[in-house]
């Protein structure tokens, strides 16, 4: 996604401001830089969406992080509908209470060809969030990164809480 | 020399007589000679498969990966509308409510199919389980996981959900289902191997047609399928690529 130029991120895959009509319940606002020069504003409530039992996260990027595909269950936890998420950086999901490093970290495991693996804090449409144990594989096809697939999973509580404690440390 | 053809050794046993009346079916459509063999375990299975003796076989997932990128298996097809998922059952007067109140320690029995291991360990996570700190003990069928779950012998069971429903009524009564798995992109296909890939287009026609007339559905119905769907190599490569992401 590194390698993207800021302009098509802002003219051809739209990352929009939240707004205030989509957020339920009260709201802290903030400013996310995602890409250097670009800038979303995220608006961001204290209501966490439990992961459901049983079910897995699915979605596929291009190289540039640019979403591809998403399976219903990606579409329900986030609350963005399909249309929405198709063609959408992958960072449409980015809480500021992730650290930037565990991204970085993220894009130069799978830019190595190899697999990572976290617990992360997403952001939903409606300012809620939820956490998942996310793993990200390259997808090589004849022997070249064709993309990415994310698969996430329940996290555990206990993993949830040691992680938000470690993430508040690293901004 | 008759083509090898084999079943993934997790098929229910209902299932045995519906497979041999397939292969007979496919000879005929087919014109060819196939050999159905089964096996009893995935280990004398993937024996011969690394020995290249396999044509064609109806595969777990798990072992999709192997026979695409290894042996040049292609994908033909899944059966329409069904999807791995797996179960994790209780004992229905178990004390046990919920993933997470399972415990560091405890006894869980399964058996040797490898993606419902994955999906049980998974759904385990949640409650900080994982093969370190639990005791898996392996039996050979599902109907043996149900017995030992029945006799108190083990605290949970892992469950294919297909053979858990195929479980006898009284059998169901008596255990409890803590958590189903619902990721509907995980299933077996039938696969051809390098010998027959220049007939992949008329296998393929051939079973996606086989609902369309009596004998074909019956057989269908033998084996409880409803129809053949196309798996192209796109699909089966994101599924590839899925149990590659899951299995850690």
């Amino acid at each position: 996604m590194y390698h993207l130029s800021n302009y098509l991120l802002e003219d051809v895959f739209m990352i929009h401001d939240m707004k205030p009509e989509d957020i339920i319940g009260a709201y802290k606002e903030t400013t996310l830089d995602l890409y250097g020069s670009i800038c979303r504003v995220v608006l961001y409530t204290d209501i966490e969406t439990p992961y459901p039992d049983g079910k897995l996260i699915v979605s596929t990027t291009d190289t540039n992080g640019i979403i591809t595909h998403v399976n219903q269950s990606f579409i329900e936890m986030s609350g963005y509908t399909e249309t929405e998420l198709i063609n959408a950086p992958h960072s449409i999901l980015r809480h500021p209470d992730m650290p930037s490093v565990a991204f970085k970290d993220l894009w130069d495991t799978v830019n190595r060809g190899e697999k990572w693996q976290g617990f992360v804090k997403n952001l939903r449409k409606d300012g809620g969030y939820y956490w998942v144990k996310a793993t990200v594989i390259p997808n090589i096809r004849n022997g070249q990164v064709m993309g990415y697939t994310s698969v996430r999973r329940k996290p555990s509580r206990t993993k949830v809480e040691e992680c938000s404690k470690l993430y508040a440390t690293m901004h | 020399m008759p083509y090898q053809f084999t079943v993934s050794p997790d098929f229910t046993p209902d299932h045995l007589s519906g497979w041999y009346i397939f292969n007979t079916w496919l000879q005929k459509q087919t014109g060819d000679s196939f050999h159905l063999e089964m096996y009893d375990s995935f280990q004398a299975q993937r024996e011969v498969i690394r020995q290249n003796k396999i044509d064609l076989i109806y595969a777990n997932p798990f072992d999709a990966a192997m026979l695409v990128r290894e042996k040049g298996f292609l994908p033909l097809v899944k059966a329409a509308g069904i999807s791995d998922e797996a179960i994790i059952a209780v004992h229905n007067s178990s004390s046990i409510s919920d993933v997470a109140d399972l415990f560091p320690g405890i006894k869980v029995a399964v058996t040797e199919d490898p993606d419902v291991q994955m999906m049980g360990m998974i759904m385990m996570e949640a409650a900080d389980l994982n093969a370190g700190n639990i005791q898996l003990n392996v039996y050979d069928s599902y109907v043996l996981v149900a017995k030992h779950l029945l006799q108190g012998n083990v605290d949970a069971g892992f469950f294919l959900a297909e053979a858990y429903n195929d479980l006898s009524n009284m059998v169901k009564k008596q255990l409890r289902t803590l958590i189903c798995s619902q990721i509907s992109v995980i299933h077996h296909s039938l696969m051809i191997g390098p010998r027959l890939a220049g007939r992949r287009d008329e296998i393929r026609g051939l079973l996606m047609a086989m609902n369309n007339d009596k004998k074909g559905n019956d057989i269908l119905q033998s084996l409880r399928f409803q129809a053949w769907v196309d798996v192209d190599d796109d699909e089966m490569e994101f599924m590839i690529d899925l149990m590659d992401a899951l299995a850690t």
